[in-house]
């Protein structure tokens, strides 16, 4: 089949994407801004066999996913600020047990039931933080439809990869928004299928013993090996234990296993870096406004460059201080209030990192980052 | 029943307190899949948090150990995914019915076949003696150290109204009763609900003066009796033990088919 041109909402590219990557089972449920995906999965997954679920709540649509995804299959959910908030406790049960899945959270204004239908990135540090304990996560974010796309693929490679949930942080511009897209023909974007243990019947299988690459290959419920899964610490054979030792080495496993493959994990755009003095690092909807600034400044023969992240965790530390060396400006664009500038001040010497953003519910526009630019570099308002 | 060749021996001894009623449960839990002769890999168990939910631990199925009052809806997303297998949740009062309760009623209206078992030791035991829904009014517990003002879930009637299609209710002093009416429940096609009663000498009984267990499975004895009893007419204080519903309505996953071949024609 050809690759196929559309013009559709980002939430559907989403289902599209991740239709593409295998996916064939997915529970819900409705919230603003990111129904669409439940609906469109409503009528797509039947059509090619698969199982669609409305759960009662968010909380029992992350746990129904947990269990599909230990029967094999590749699975996902959607859902919108105060649905993730309660998404919390299945997320950090995914993580504790390895389970992999998807999450999608297409932002909207926070807090609590906050801007239901105004555009925002204010979940940014949720994402990172919000279960309890230790942890480590992989949030990836995209800017345009086609990326959407990749990216949505790429999270259901590394849940697979890793053996651990994503979270697709989308905003409600880029969920809502038409635009073109180009469907990629199959085989195109690589996939990484469900690795499964090669331990005969009747062999002890150890379904949370790492193999030298660190990979943990799995077996199906319903195959023959039948073991115990739990959001306790756990030893080799998933059964609860409490020794210091063991817990010990699940907890730098789980920590480790993503924060040691930052470079290998990690993806973002790079638009004039070369001689940039002014770099702007921005993600989502907003690097849509700052790339619009970016490319008419440099027009002008402005020295504006824009580093778009597409991973904001675990976050790339070292690729930002690499890239923004050598500028003498670095500017965070976003749609909270400094929830990546944060990290970025980590990264570089603190006085040359700024921040523009909106926090109105209101999409940040190019003249919203023009205007503080100039008050940035020192040209008045 | 060679019952070595159902439990992980290795994860043994349990964790539950001498007297309490579980370890009979998990027993005849076993007795009726043996007696049903089915394959150990095809079934799932899924629990929840608390004392019951330990149980999965200990039988060599496949077994999830889920987060506290979710394990029916950890256990939709595996039926669902993989129709073939079968289910048998485990849960306690307070994880069914406090915490699990929307997962419990929902399951229940949806009929999704799997075989949802309360183990109703009428208090939270992991957590050390607090009321749960199923308590009831008059009870002490440490957190109703004056008289528990909640009044308690009928869970019978409960899953009735919310559409199970299979209810059944007994108490661990009636042992063969627990097997029988897991061997129905597993076969009914459809979401079934036992109850089952079972004792807590550690804090149920210590708070409310219930004695040992053998004095708190005595009082099991004497105080349910078979659904339309005489006793039960005499008596209505009598708790009813046996199958209140068991009707045969459209099952969850058949009815996902019929979508699946609505959307593909």
């Amino acid at each position: 089949m050809p690759d196929l041109v559309k013009f559709i909402q980002g939430n559907q590219v989403v289902v599209e994407a991740a239709l593409y990557a295998g996916l064939d089972f997915y529970a819900g449920y409705p919230i603003t801004p990111s129904t669409e995906i439940t609906e469109h999965m409503a009528t797509r997954l039947p059509q090619i066999g698969g199982k669609f679920l409305q759960m009662e709540d968010e909380i029992s649509s992350i746990c129904a996913i947990i269990g599909a995804s230990l029967t094999g299959h590749k699975v996902l959910t959607a859902t919108s600020g105060p649905g993730y908030s309660l998404m919390q406790e299945g997320l950090g049960y995914a993580i504790m047990a390895e389970i992999p899945c998807v999450i999608v959270n297409v932002q909207r204004g926070g807090p609590s039931t906050g801007l239901p239908t105004g555009p925002s990135q204010g979940d940014v540090s949720q994402a990172r933080h919000g279960t309890h304990g230790d942890h480590a996560i992989i949030v990836m974010t995209a800017s345009n439809h086609q990326d959407i796309f990749e990216i949505t693929v790429e999270a259901f490679n590394l849940a697979e990869t890793y053996r651990t949930p994503v979270i697709l942080l989308f905003d409600e511009v880029v969920g809502h928004m038409r635009e073109k897209i180009i469907l990629p023909e199959k085989g195109k974007l690589p996939l990484v299928e469900r690795l499964r243990t090669s331990v005969k019947k009747g062999v002890d299988y150890h379904p949370y013993l790492p193999r030298e690459d660190g990979r943990l290959p799995m077996s199906d419920f319903g195959s023959e090996h039948r073991y115990n899964v739990t959001g306790l610490a756990h030893d080799m054979w998933g059964f609860p234990t409490s020794n210091p030792g063991v817990v010990h080495g699940l907890m730098h496993h789980l920590v480790d296993k993503i924060n040691n493959r930052v470079y290998t994990i990690e993806k973002h755009k790079e638009y004039y870096l070369e001689d940039a003095r002014t770099i702007l690092i921005s993600y989502g909807a907003s690097a849509r406004s700052a790339l619009h600034v970016v490319e008419s400044r440099r027009r002008r023969g402005e020295r504006l460059g824009l580093l778009e992240l597409q991973t904001l965790w675990p976050f790339p530390f070292g690729m930002i201080r690499e890239k923004c060396e050598n500028a003498r400006y670095v500017v965070v664009v976003e749609m909270n209030m400094g929830q990546i500038l944060e990290p970025v001040k980590m990264s570089l010497p603190p006085d040359k990192v700024f921040l523009i953003n909106r926090v109105d519910g209101v999409f940040i526009t190019p003249t919203d980052i023009r205007n503080m630019l100039r008050i940035i570099h020192g040209k008045g308002v | 029943m060679p019952v070595k060749d159902y439990i992980r021996e290795r994860f043994f001894p349990h964790i539950w307190c001498s007297g309490c009623g579980h370890g009979i449960i998990l027993n005849n839990m076993l007795r009726a899949v043996e007696e049903l002769d089915m394959d150990k890999s095809d079934i799932v168990m899924v629990s929840g948090i608390g004392c019951s939910a330990r149980i999965s631990g200990y039988v060599d199925f496949h077994t999830l150990h889920t987060l506290h009052g979710r394990a029916l809806a950890f256990a939709t997303g595996v039926k669902m995914s993989q129709p073939k297998l079968k289910l048998m949740v485990p849960m306690g009062d307070g994880d069914a019915l406090a915490i699990g309760g929307n997962h419990f009623i929902h399951a229940a209206r949806r009929n999704i076949d799997m075989t949802a078992i309360v183990m109703n030791n009428r208090i939270y035991g992991m957590t050390g003696g607090q009321f749960s829904p199923l308590s009831g009014y008059g009870t002490l517990a440490t957190t109703a150290p004056y008289s528990n003002i909640d009044h308690n879930f009928d869970v019978v009637a409960l899953a009735q109204a919310a559409g199970a299609s299979f209810v059944a209710r007994t108490t661990t002093f009636h042992a063969r009763q627990i097997t029988d009416l897991i061997k129905q429940a597993i076969e009914h096609r459809g979401f079934s609900v036992i109850e089952i009663l079972s004792q807590c000498p550690t804090y149920f009984s210590r708070k409310n003066n219930m004695g040992g267990q053998i004095e708190m499975m005595e009082w099991y004895k004497n105080n349910t009796t078979r659904i339309g009893s005489k006793a039960k007419q005499e008596n209505p204080q009598l708790i009813e033990r046996g199958i209140f519903v068991q009707r045969d309505m459209p099952e969850y996953c058949d009815e996902y088919d019929k979508v699946i071949e609505a959307a593909q024609k």
